[in-house]
């Protein structure tokens, strides 16, 4: 049964990882070839860097999923907040309306905010002022659906948290805003860094929303490899894309040596005290 | 707390770019260039049903391979040691980190004539298949990118699912499959049912994948892309068409919410 | 988890900093960045079609940084893939374009819809580079007032010698079922369609919905035998002999048999498509005199020069032709230039003209309704048949859960 089930796992993380092996592979190829191995290569590793198309790609992807990222937690925090202090029911129709973006398909949410953001332009037009999709609009559209992750990442903390240490800061002469600051936000911090960080994660990996979203100075990456799809995918992204993953694979790697490092030291310590 | 009003924002926010944008494609779904009143949309929607009935088709033979696919995992993820889980979890998690329009693109050097899997038939004499370029490429296109959503939810559910239950059921004279019917399976309907969404719709709505691995197979997706910003401009159709995929969605929603509660959406958070 | 989200965060944005300086530089005898009253760089956008463009790769010069490099002048280049792809995005995102290059009856379209700025022709000097013949008469945009030639060409069809060894001379091959799966189709209706009338008889530009209906049950036809429509992509599919036959470009087809000799091309005898794309400027753009200044750039004879022999299409600028079509006798031989430059042109040869609009419409849904078949009612049926045992599965566990509950 043992064997068993590791031969499973090991076929499923094949399965999971076969197109990401042979991605990082022909970024090392010769040719443009995707199908044909023709020799080894550091040439687009080289040549990704002197790319103007990518590097503005890569640069508007970082700065939307900033931005965003940043907006979308201060927005979602006070907002899961003042939802904790809603009554249960007015608290089930907004929770109602946060679950939209996150069960709507994202071609829908696409769309419909395309049709906003054009429908503003023309009521905007009116007076005059010209307007176009681009940067501005597709940070809206990223924090649109950054919020309600943040939220729901927020609210469990809220949840667990003693809700009479508010009070008691209250009671003790603490205004509510400083109560707030010293006593209710490092208590709900670890949600919101989940919440900023899934925002963050999720905003650059977006295609199909920015796709509708995005004007022609503000294509984002994802946004640009679609267009390369269409015709030939240059190995330069293959390269990119390898770059970015060794990072993140090696960065987690690391943490994760580091936690388990602690965990066993606090492990060792517990024994020890018993 | 009395602070409602800190909420605020989100709620004026909330407003504008959610709910004002669908009332904008509901308008549109009931109005002509013109600006008049008209059922003409939605009774064109029609027209497209082969290419609708399809994409549910799709979605739903892709969600059964992945709950089929995924199941074993997640419960095989929930019943080993703490760290071999943490290393788990994260080698599933760890493809979603690269993009998905990339690691879909590589499917295609897989899967074609002259790809991987039909040169290495060809070398030891079995001929080509045709294993692109059809439904069945984009089934598979839609069960490896939307898996891990099923494992993780499974996955969560299960971990949960104190061991002693189990146990109790062992003890109890219960074999595995009666364990598995009358105990593993009923607690793990909440992770099954967050799965099933959260692979169904983002499957019945893609346009990428059945653009890159299906040579032109039409869902449903890819009509309201090309009724938007594609090659047959109609924006009033396009409107008519989302409003069908978005209530299909939410009859699916409703059919799910029987067997999970509310908490489920909360399942996929680290 | 939580931590190392953290830690891929800062890692993304430090590689991110790290990059940008080295994108950033560039030549030294640069122009310095030109700037709008508000201090920042002028932009331009350009949109054009996929692989239009000379990009710098292998060896060639890249147009873009080479305008910037003049002028000062920021371009953000994006890309399309089909003319009404083109008017789609221009007509429902508001964008604001400063240079577009639709073909011929796209421009018409536009034109006639107020869509387009009238040019300013003492910005554009180099449009005396171009020769007469595409200004006399000019059908898509009569008196010239509205674009400026970029290229023009024929389509063809496209086949790879050792998998087609039959002469290739008629439309009727791609609807042989000795190529069945080993076909490549547009995925444009314009271009599709004008496949099937080309080989039925017909005239592109037909008002007569018979022809149009004609036309698409022989698309009907033919879609068992297709392996993929695309547009873009036969570069990649037919550079790598993943089918046999599509229609394609003439330009293109250099450009992909000098990356796979089998790839040849041949003019089919019922007549064919020949196109203009012309460089315009949306009526909504951001700087029409920059975007003047681009158009004129892309006329001066060394850019001109340089980008037709990356692209391999024909030039309408004099000189370039010229030096183009020495090129092309140099680099492959005369049937190159053939193939790019005719002579002489088919009798049954012609122009895409814009469509009357209920025409546009009817046809438009005709070819999703045909790309989106296949299977037929099999889909339903299956479809509603695993929906009701699912529905009837729910029901009963509901039920029976139901009277366990009464029980206890």
């Amino acid at each position: 049964m043992k064997v068993l089930s590791r031969i499973y796992t090991a076929l499923i993380f094949i399965f999971l990882y076969a197109p990401i092996l042979i991605l990082i592979v022909f970024s090392f190829n010769d040719t443009k070839s995707r199908n044909v191995w023709s020799g080894f290569t550091l040439e687009w590793y080289q040549k990704l860097f002197q790319d103007s198309q990518i590097m503005d790609a890569l640069k508007n992807t970082l700065i939307v999923a900033v931005v965003s990222a940043l907006a979308a937690t201060l927005i979602g925090t006070m907002a899961a907040v003042g939802i904790q202090a809603l009554g249960k029911r007015a608290r089930g129709i907004v929770m109602t309306f946060t679950n939209i973006p996150m069960v709507n398909p994202e071609i829908v949410t696409g769309v419909s905010l395309m049709l906003l953001f054009v429908l503003g332009f023309t009521l905007i037009g009116k007076t005059g002022v010209q307007m176009g999709l681009g940067l501005p609009t597709l940070i809206l559209a990223h924090i649109t659906f950054n919020i309600p992750y943040v939220i729901l990442s927020v609210l469990p903390k809220l949840r667990q948290m003693n809700q009479h240490t508010y009070e008691a800061a209250l009671d003790l002469g603490c205004h509510p805003l400083p109560a707030f600051f010293k006593v209710v936000l490092p208590e709900i911090m670890p949600g919101v860094m989940t919440g900023l960080l899934m925002a963050f994660t999720l905003s650059i990996d977006d295609f199909v929303i920015s796709y509708f979203c995005s004007g022609p100075t503000s294509q984002t990456l994802p946004v640009l490899i679609y267009s390369m799809t269409r015709r030939q995918v240059n190995p330069k992204i293959n390269a990119l894309s390898a770059l970015l993953f060794v990072t993140v694979l090696a960065l987690l790697l690391i943490v994760n040596i580091r936690q388990l490092k602690d965990q066993d030291k606090a492990a060792k310590r517990q024994k020890k005290r018993a | 707390m009395k602070s409602k009003w800190i909420a605020a924002p989100y709620l004026v926010w909330m407003g504008i770019f959610i709910i004002v944008p669908l009332l904008i494609v509901v308008y549109f779904a009931f109005t002509t260039a013109d600006g008049g009143f008209t059922f003409n949309n939605i009774a064109q929607v029609g027209q497209y049903s082969e290419a609708i009935f399809k994409s549910i088709l799709l979605g739903i033979v892709a969600t059964a391979v992945c709950l089929l696919l995924g199941y074993p995992l997640g419960y095989i993820i929930a019943r080993s040691t703490v760290r071999r889980q943490r290393t788990m979890v994260l080698l599933t998690m760890l493809p979603m980190w690269m993009n998905f329009l990339l690691r879909t693109y590589a499917w295609m050097t897989i899967l074609e004539n002259n790809g991987l899997i039909n040169r290495f038939l060809n070398a030891i004499g079995l001929g080509s298949l045709p294993l692109i370029n059809n439904s069945g490429a984009v089934v598979l296109g839609m069960v490896y990118n939307f898996l891990p959503f099923m494992i993780m939810p499974i996955y969560s559910v299960m971990a949960k699912i104190d061991r002693r239950v189990i146990e109790a059921a062992e003890d109890l004279g219960a074999n595995r499959l009666q364990v598995f019917k009358k105990v593993l399976l009923p607690l793990s309907f909440p992770g099954i049912a967050t799965g099933i969404t959260m692979v169904f719709v983002p499957a019945v709505s893609t346009f990428v994948i059945s653009r890159m691995l299906g040579g032109g197979d039409m869902l449903i997706g890819d009509i309201i892309e090309m009724q938007f910003v594609g090659s047959t401009y109609n924006p009033y159709v396009g409107s008519a068409l989302s409003l069908v995929l978005m209530v299909l969605v939410f009859i699916c929603m409703a059919v799910m919410r029987q067997f999970g509660s509310d908490e489920e959406s909360e399942a996929m958070m680290p | 988890m939580k931590k190392s989200i953290a830690a891929l965060a800062a890692a993304t944005l430090l590689t991110g900093m790290l990059l940008l300086p080295a994108g950033a530089s560039a030549e030294s005898e640069a122009a310095e960045p030109l700037l709008d009253e508000n201090g920042n760089q002028v932009e331009i956008n350009v949109y054009n079609w996929g692989e239009y463009i000379s990009t710098g790769e292998d060896g060639s010069l890249d147009v873009n940084a080479e305008f910037t490099r003049r002028t000062g002048i920021k371009v953000n280049y994006t890309t399309f893939e089909t003319n009404e792809s083109l008017y789609a995005k221009l007509k429902s995102s508001g964008e604001s374009y400063d240079v577009i290059i639709p073909s011929d009856y796209m421009i018409a379209r536009m034109i006639e819809e107020d869509m387009l700025a009238p040019l300013d022709f003492s910005n554009i000097p180099n449009f005396d580079k171009i020769a007469d013949r595409f200004k006399e008469d000019c059908e898509y945009d009569p008196g010239n007032q509205y674009s400026v030639p970029y290229t023009y060409g024929q389509v063809g069809i496209l086949y790879n010698d050792e998998m087609v060894t039959e002469t290739v001379d008629s439309w009727d091959i791609l609807w042989d079922e000795k190529y069945e799966g080993q076909i490549l189709m547009f995925s444009n209706w314009r271009d599709a369609f004008g496949i099937a009338q080309k080989r039925l008889g017909y005239s592109f530009n037909s008002t007569n919905m018979d022809e149009w209906n004609a036309a698409a049950d022989s698309l009907r036809e033919q879609k068992p035998l297709v392996q993929a429509y695309v547009m873009d992509q036969i570069f990649d599919k037919m550079g790598g002999g993943e089918a046999a036959l599509a229609p394609y470009y003439a330009g293109d087809a250099l450009t992909i048999h000098s990356n796979n000799e089998h790839i040849q091309f041949a003019v089919p005898k019922e007549g064919t498509n020949l196109f203009v794309d012309a460089m315009c400027i949306p009526k909504n753009c951001n700087n029409k005199e920059a975007a003047e200044a681009y158009i004129n750039f892309m006329c001066e004879t060394d850019v001109a020069t340089d980008n037709i022999e990356y692209i391999s299409y024909a030039s309408p600028q004099e000189e370039a032709a010229a030096a183009h079509a020495e090129y092309l006798r140099e680099e492959y031989g005369d049937w190159a230039v053939d193939i790019i430059y005719p002579s002489t042109s088919g009798e049954n040869d012609e122009v895409f003209l814009n469509l009357p609009e209920d025409v546009n419409t009817q046809v438009e849904n005709i070819w999703i309704e045909i790309q989106g078949s296949g299977g037929g009612v099999i889909y339903i049926v299956l479809t509603v048949v695993i929906l009701v045992v699912l529905a009837g599965g729910i029901v009963f566990f509901r039920v029976r859960k139901h009277m366990r509950e009464k029980e206890l």
